[in-house]
């Protein structure tokens, strides 16, 4: 491999756009899990879950933006497959974002009496959004198959990412709920784990089985050996974090914080494993990175634009959650 | 059932709904920085009512912007494939350009803009708001030069049927871009007045004298006054401009058939493409010609230059009547309401009841505006690179035509939520008139302990 620009463009463009989903994973996964986590709150509890991720939700999704974006841009004839392939359960998942995008600032303007009706919807839209997600994960996972064994294993990467998405919104209402909700959100995290744990291994072992050349990157020596701390690592991390359920909250409120970043980890763990196992191919089996990019003149433009946005970007953005750290008040305009 | 017309009328749908919110976002942001500037310049809290009242229009907006747009971009990949893949190399950084510098502007200071009055300083609350204003307004910058460029497109060059950049500065400057920018932002800043002078007028109607509806009356009122002469004037360049680029388009705005001198201005008809003929014709003797050419004997390009190459006739001949007429609407009416308040002091019953329904004309004329510029392209997508019919995707048509009918639902239910919301925030302000001049006014520097 020769580095010159055409070689290395289209390489840190997959990784722009892998940290752009692994963030919007990690950010919007807090938010939509509070939205899931609304099946289980009672009413009065409502309201400050909301002011948990009032001021963050719309910069938490424009990650999706920049991810699909990314994808648009930089590998355009994947954009298409991908998409094309994945053309109902993305119409899914945007019926979704819609749907709790609304209902999010709808809940506070409307009447009072039609207040539960879009509590509803806030709900609705926020599975909806989340399970498609999973599914079109579990099908990417596949290949992009699209047999009936491929759809029930969609449908299990559904159910699983869903109740990933569930678990970090409970670990973020621990960090920023206090009383009663933080109690019940340490319970609902306890929950939402197992079903973490059984997903992230349905996929870790049916990666594998999906392709052969996967398969022979994982259980070949001595490529089996690089890859192994990934597991391990997070099978230690998900032990410690079902330890500090029980102890949850500690007085003072100390490491309130520790759970959601845990989990977060867990995360990133899990994406480098399948970072690792789809390299070089954006579209699995198909199209390598390489063959799908755009043209290096103009991902030169997009690279130098990047480089200066996006730092102040992130700084931009540890400001705001600075603005509004600590617990979750009661969100005012005025 | 056919997967293009499908795609075609998804994606009208899908941009229709999206530009509606940008419209008023675009130049609310503004407004609310304007507001806010008075607060700070006079320390009137009415301003400041004024802003945390229409705060709320902006984040409703905001996030019906957000949600459609997202979608938005997936509509791209999901049902134009070609579209990426032929000129994705200059598409693409500059829809990359619009997230990276407009939307995450915008997105993380959002928050500070519509809750942090209270947890920053004054100051870093009126940046904030400014920020936002600015993304806005960035982001309607980029997406026009990308439409632009599918009208007018240059700074190109085609290999293997690939389009490749050769001149940054030509792609986003383009022949028509100054021109669509100019007339979009107008057309956002009308759409906005419109739809504060129209529900402040509610207010009014309702029976609401506090300082704050004046204050928002007149503000709409004067802005949309001072808007429409401009609005007029940078149509009738941009269609000069048109005229230059897009000789067909233009045919089809007049239903124009023949290419000569002493055109007339086609008032009112029924273009008839079968026959080559308007039907029902009203016109003004060589009306088309002044306007166009700045001549009676100016000679203006007809529909039968372009036979198999031009765009359906109807749709855009009536979607320029209705944009025209109701910039014509607007003038009269703004005119009159800015003679009322400003001279008179006062507002007579009949025109605040024309001023209610008007706060949506601003959108009609958008609609309709963009109708023309976009069908009046056809059977291009992007001018003379790529055809429309060359860019759908494989999806089959069922699936098309389910998606279609529950977005189209979907569009209906919200629109409707929206309007009704609007009206009922309205009402809830004209009920509640101006608050206790409030206490504690001056909002303290990070006032609200960060951490506990
Ligand atoms: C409040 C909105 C509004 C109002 C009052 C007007 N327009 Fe407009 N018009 C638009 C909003 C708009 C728009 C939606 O913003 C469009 C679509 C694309 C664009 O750039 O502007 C547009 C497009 C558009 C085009 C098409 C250009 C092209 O596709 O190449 C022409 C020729 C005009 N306008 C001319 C006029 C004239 C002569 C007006 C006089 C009253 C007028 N517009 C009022
Ligand atoms: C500025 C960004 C825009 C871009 C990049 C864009 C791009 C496109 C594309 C890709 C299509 C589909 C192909 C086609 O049918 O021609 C289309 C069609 C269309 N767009 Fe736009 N569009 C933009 C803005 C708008 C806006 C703001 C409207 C407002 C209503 C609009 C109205 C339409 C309509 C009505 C069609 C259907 C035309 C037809 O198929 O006959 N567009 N545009
Ligand atoms: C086909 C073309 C278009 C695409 C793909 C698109 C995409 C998007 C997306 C993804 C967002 C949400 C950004 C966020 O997450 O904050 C958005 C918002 C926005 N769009 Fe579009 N858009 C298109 C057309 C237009 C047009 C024609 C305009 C105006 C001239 C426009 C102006 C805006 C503005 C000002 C926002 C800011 C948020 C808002 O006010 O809602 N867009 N757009």
């Amino acid at each position: 491999m020769t580095l010159d620009w055409p070689t290395l463009l289209p390489l840190i463009f997959a990784g722009l756009m892998g940290v752009a989903i692994l963030v919007y994973v990690i950010l919007d996964g807090f938010d939509l899990g509070i939205g899931i986590l609304f099946a289980a709150a009672g009413e009065d509890d409502k309201d400050t879950m909301i002011n948990a991720i009032g001021p963050f939700w719309d910069a938490n999704e424009t990650w999706l933006v920049l991810a699909v974006g990314l994808l648009l841009v930089a590998f355009p004839a994947a954009h298409g497959v991908i998409l094309t392939a994945l053309y109902l359960p993305a119409f899914l998942l945007l019926v979704g974002l819609i749907l709790r995008g609304v209902a999010f600032d709808f809940r506070a303007k409307v009447p009072v009496h039609r207040k539960g009706r879009w509590n509803a919807l806030f709900l609705i839209g926020s599975a909806t959004a989340s399970l498609a997600q999973g599914y079109m994960l579990g099908v990417y996972v596949l290949g992009l198959d699209t047999s009936w064994a491929a759809m029930a294993f969609g449908v299990l990467t559904a159910i699983c990412l869903a109740a990933a998405y569930a678990a970090m919104g409970a670990a973020w209402l621990i960090y920023k709920t206090e009383g009663a909700l933080q109690k019940k959100a340490v319970l609902w995290l306890r929950g939402a784990l197992v079903f973490t744990v059984v997903g992230m291994a349905a996929v870790s072992l049916a990666t594998p089985f999906a392709s052969a050349r996967i398969f022979d990157r994982w259980f070949v020596w001595p490529e089996m050996l690089y890859l192994s701390p990934l597991p391990i690592l997070s099978a230690l991390l998900f032990l410690y974090l079902w330890r500090q359920t029980f102890h949850l909250p500690r007085p003072g409120d100390e490491g309130a914080l520790l759970p959601f970043l845990t989990l977060a980890l867990i995360f990133v763990l899990g994406f480098c494993g399948l970072a690792w196992s789809f390299y070089p191919f954006v579209v699995p089996d198909r199209l390598t990175i390489w063959q799908a990019a755009a043209a290096p003149e103009s991902l030169g433009i997009i690279l130098v634009g990047t480089v200066f946005v996006l730092p102040i970007l992130i700084g931009a953005s540890f400001y705001v959650y600075a603005v509004f750290g600590g617990k979750a008040t009661d969100l005012t305009y005025d | 059932m056919d997967p293009l017309i499908l795609s075609r009328i998804q994606f009208a749908a899908n941009i229709s709904f999206h530009i509606l919110f940008p419209s008023i976002t675009i130049a609310l942001g503004w407004v609310l920085l304007f507001f806010k500037w008075r607060y700070n310049a006079t320390r009137d809290y009415a301003w400041m009512h004024a802003y945390f009242t229409w705060v709320k229009v902006f984040a409703l907006s905001f996030a019906m912007g957000v949600v459609s747009g997202v979608t938005m971009s997936f509509q791209f990949g999901t049902n134009w494939p070609g579209y990426m893949e032929t000129v994705g190399n200059i598409a693409g950084p500059l829809l990359a350009y619009e997230v990276l510098t407009a939307f995450f502007l915008e997105a993380v200071f959002l928050g500070i803009m519509l809750f942090g009055f209270r947890r920053v300083s004054n100051r870093v609350h009126t940046l904030a708001t400014f920020l936002v204003a600015f993304g806005t307004t960035l982001s309607a910058f980029w997406i026009i030069a990308l439409n632009s460029w599918m009208q007018t497109p240059a700074g190109f060059e085609m290999r293997d049927g690939v389009a490749f950049a050769t001149d940054w500065w030509a792609i986003v400057f383009n022949p028509s871009m100054p021109y669509r920018l100019i007339h979009m932002l107008l057309a956002s800043g009308l759409t906005v007045a419109f739809l504060i002078a129209g529900l402040s007028a509610l207010r009014y109607l309702a029976g609401d004298r506090s300082e704050s509806m004046w204050k928002a009356l007149r503000t709409g009122t004067g802005i949309a006054a001072v808007l429409i002469p401009l609005q007029i004037f940078a149509g009738d360049q941009h269609g000069l401009n048109t005229l230059e680029h897009q000789p067909a388009k233009v045919a089809a705005m007049e239903a124009n058939w023949e290419t000569g001198p002493n055109v007339p201005l086609v008032l009112f008809a029924w273009p008839d493409e079968a026959a080559r003929a308007n039907r029902f014709e009203i016109a003004i003797p060589n009306g088309a010609s002044l306007i166009l050419k700045h001549d009676a004997d100016g000679v203006v390009p007809g529909l039968n230059d372009y036979i198999g190459e031009h765009p359906p006739v109807l749709p855009v001949f009536w979607g320029f009547r209705i944009m025209v007429g109701t910039g014509l609407l607007m003038l009269a009416v703004s005119w009159a309401a800015a003679f009322f308040l400003y001279r008179r002091h006062n507002l007579p019953k009949p025109l605040a009841l024309l001023m209610v329904p008007m706060a949506f004309s601003g959108w009609v004329a958008t609609l309709a505006g963009w109708y023309v510029t976009e069908i009046g392209r056809q059977p291009w997508l992007v001018a003379g690179v790529l055809k429309t019919a060359d860019a759908i995707g494989p999806v089959p048509g069922g699936h098309v035509a389910f998606t279609l009918a529950v977005y189209l639902l979907l569009y209906l239910a919200l629109l409707i939520t929206y309007i009704g919301v609007l009206v009922h925030l309205a009402l809830k302000a004209a009920k509640e008139g101006d608050p206790e001049p409030a206490p504690a006014v001056e909002n303290r520097a990070l006032s609200q302990p960060v951490g506990r």
